[in-house]
């Protein structure tokens, strides 16, 4: 990562204002979005510790199976090609999820602890609009982490692959068995396929924490949940109906149901591994999807008018 | 043009008024200092100053609306709002490439220079600088930067004298030239009476008293008044009187210096002791208020 050009102040003044038109907006952003990585660095240690642990479950899961195979008859050996692959199917998921976890603590802390450790009496004294700032916050869970997810788990396929083909190929053994198993080329699309189309759905999500995390005086975790229990518990003995849950849950499993086609067999695992079970019409008119990003959009809005008279806490 | 115009300028929270009406002028190339017991509406003043709270009436600095325009406000003003503000996680190097990154008038060797002066490493953390390294550090970020207007709230409080005196000596000699404005609040306000160029006393939201320091120096002598002499100088009409081992000091406004130099040993008086001076008589006007308002009923 460069830092753009510094050389603005080496023009003279005409060219200097037409020059730092648009730098003004995307200069405070590149650095605000640099400063959030600078601040919480788990952003990026935490995803790559889960490659690093799923690495070496892999690995475990190579030495044993590649032994089995070892030992079995040739006619025998394909029962164990999809156990060698099994690796390579699950090692996104938990990266995937670790990056969403992330995603959620940092949302809830973002706009918190800046007031808490009274920072946010420096960060105002600079020229960065409480837009600049709020949507840089945002930029992490919605556009940084995603990207980060979706380049571990290519690297860690990539590895897995030619970690397997290396050990297959050393033991005497074709890797054909386990490149016919694995769906590298069609997971480059599926991945990130499936990857984006939670954050969409899961972004109303993440701004409602940002929202709280910018209101709270204090204990955002509380605030952030306590108010969808109530309203859900009032519903419930009020009504004696499950409408607001119901929203919730939606929200919470959407994606899933909504960006992918599940027939038969294939629901019954959850597994996704065709490229003809992706289904963008349906995700992209399904009306859960606008609504939430129309959400989305009023949170930080609000907590772009919040951050604007809020003090050390 | 005004680099701070008020006029009416309210604001409340709640019940409580912080700021009942303030009307302020700060003309270019002063340093003002703002004096207020705790709680006076010193900070909310200079709050709405730098766009960070909202308020009622007319407020311009350096022609913009600081709530409104916060952010490009901030390129021609720079403010120190309390000791340990500067997020403790920051590495040196990190808020200079920062400051470097988002701040058009941020020149980074300036920084560098006065940084050179310090024991700051460039690789340490905040949180692992002493207090007066802190302090050292915000202002060197600060003097990097060709601001207009420089806001500093209470920005010694807590350290020792030494890095107050430092302070405010960079300051002055490597920062302030007549191009540049300074608005100061600060409870050891006598430690910089020297500096000011203007003073201004806020008592309950209202500014009590102003005037520029030239005017201070001839308006204002105290009298330490030998015992002899202590009735003929009482009749002179003293602003003020107090008594320090034993003798009296009496504090004037507008009476002959000579006339006053026959009393006893004269000296300016510190602007501690007008204050004590001026609020106490702010007292006394609020007492009779009361009382003629209770007779009234």
């Amino acid at each position: 990562m460069n830092p753009p050009s510094n050389g603005v102040r080496e023009f003279p003044v005409d060219a200097q204002k037409l020059v730092s038109a648009p730098l003004t907006e995307t200069r405070p952003m590149y650095w605000s979005v640099r400063r959030e990585l600078w601040e919480n660095r788990s952003v990026y240690l935490a995803p790559l510790i889960v490659t690093a642990v799923v690495l070496f479950a892999s690995l475990i899961n190579t030495s044993i199976n590649v032994n089995r195979m070892r030992k079995l008859p040739a006619i025998e050996r394909p029962s164990l090609h999809s156990a060698l692959a099994r690796p390579f199917d699950m090692a996104p998921a938990p990266i995937m999820f670790a990056t969403l976890l992330v995603g959620l603590f940092y949302s809830l802390d973002a706009l918190y602890g800046e007031r808490r450790d009274r920072s946010i009496l420096f960060w105002k004294s600079l020229p960065v609009s409480d837009r600049t700032v709020v949507l840089s916050k945002a930029l992490i869970p919605l556009v940084v982490l995603p990207l980060i997810a979706l380049a571990l788990s290519v690297v860690t396929q990539v590895i897995l692959l030619w970690l397997g083909t290396l050990v297959l190929v050393t033991s005497g053994m074709s890797p054909a068995a386990l490149w016919s198993e694995v769906h590298f080329f069609q997971g480059l699309l599926i991945m990130p396929y499936g990857l984006f189309a939670h954050i969409l759905w899961f972004a109303p999500i993440y701004c409602w924490l940002l929202l709280i995390s910018s209101w709270a005086r204090r204990a955002p975790v509380l605030w952030a949940l306590l108010p969808l229990l109530a309203i859900s518990a009032l519903e419930k003995i009020a009504f004696g109906t499950m409408h607001f849950m119901s929203v919730l849950t939606y929200r919470m499993s959407g994606a899933m149901t909504e960006a992918f086609a599940f027939t038969g067999t294939s629901k019954s695992d959850g597994n996704v591994d065709r490229l003809s079970q992706l289904d963008p019409i349906r995700f992209l008119s399904a009306p859960g999807l606008w609504v939430g990003l129309a959400c989305a959009a009023a949170f930080l809005a609000a907590a772009i008018r919040l951050r604007r008279n809020r003090e050390p806490i | 043009m005004s680099v701070v115009e008020a006029r009416g300028l309210r604001k409340t929270f709640g019940t409580t008024t912080a700021l009942d009406g303030i009307d302020l002028r700060v003309e270019e190339g002063r340093i003002l200092g703002l004096v207020g017991p705790n709680g006076a509406g010193k900070s909310t003043a200079l709050n709405a100053i730098l766009g960070l709270t909202a308020f009622q009436g007319e407020l311009r600095v350096l022609g913009r609306d600081p709530w409104t325009e916060r952010d490009q406000l901030m390129r021609d003003v720079a403010f120190i709002a309390d000791v340990a503000v500067l997020p403790r996680w920051i590495r040196v190097s990190q808020a200079l490439d920062y400051l470097a990154g988002v701040h058009p008038r941020f020149d980074r060797s300036k920084a560098e220079v006065f940084l050179a002066k310090t024991d700051i490493k460039r690789t340490s953390k905040v949180r692992e600088l002493s207090k007066g390294m802190v302090t050292q550090l915000h202002l060197a970020l600060v003097m990097a930067i060709d601001a207009k207007l420089l806001v500093l709230d209470e920005p010694t409080l807590g350290l020792d004298i030494l890095v107050r005196k430092q302070f405010y000596d960079s300051l002055l000699n490597e920062y302030f030239d007549r191009g540049r404005t300074i608005v100061v609040t600060t409870h050891q306000i006598d430690e910089i009476q020297e500096v000011l160029t203007d003073v201004m006393f806020i008592n309950r939201g209202r500014i009590v008293f102003g005037c520029s320091m030239e005017d201070f120096e001839t308006r204002y002598l105290e009298v330490m008044v030998n015992p002899q002499n202590l009735a003929a100088a009482r009749a002179l009409g003293p602003i003020h009187e107090r008594h320090v081992f034993g003798r009296s000091i009496l504090l004037f406004d507008r009476v002959d210096r000579q006339h006053l130099a026959a009393l006893g040993e004269i000296r300016t008086p510190g602007i501690a002791d007008l204050f004590v001076a001026v609020m106490g008589s702010e007292k006394d006007n609020l007492n009779t208020a009361g009382q003629a308002q209770g007779a009234a009923r």
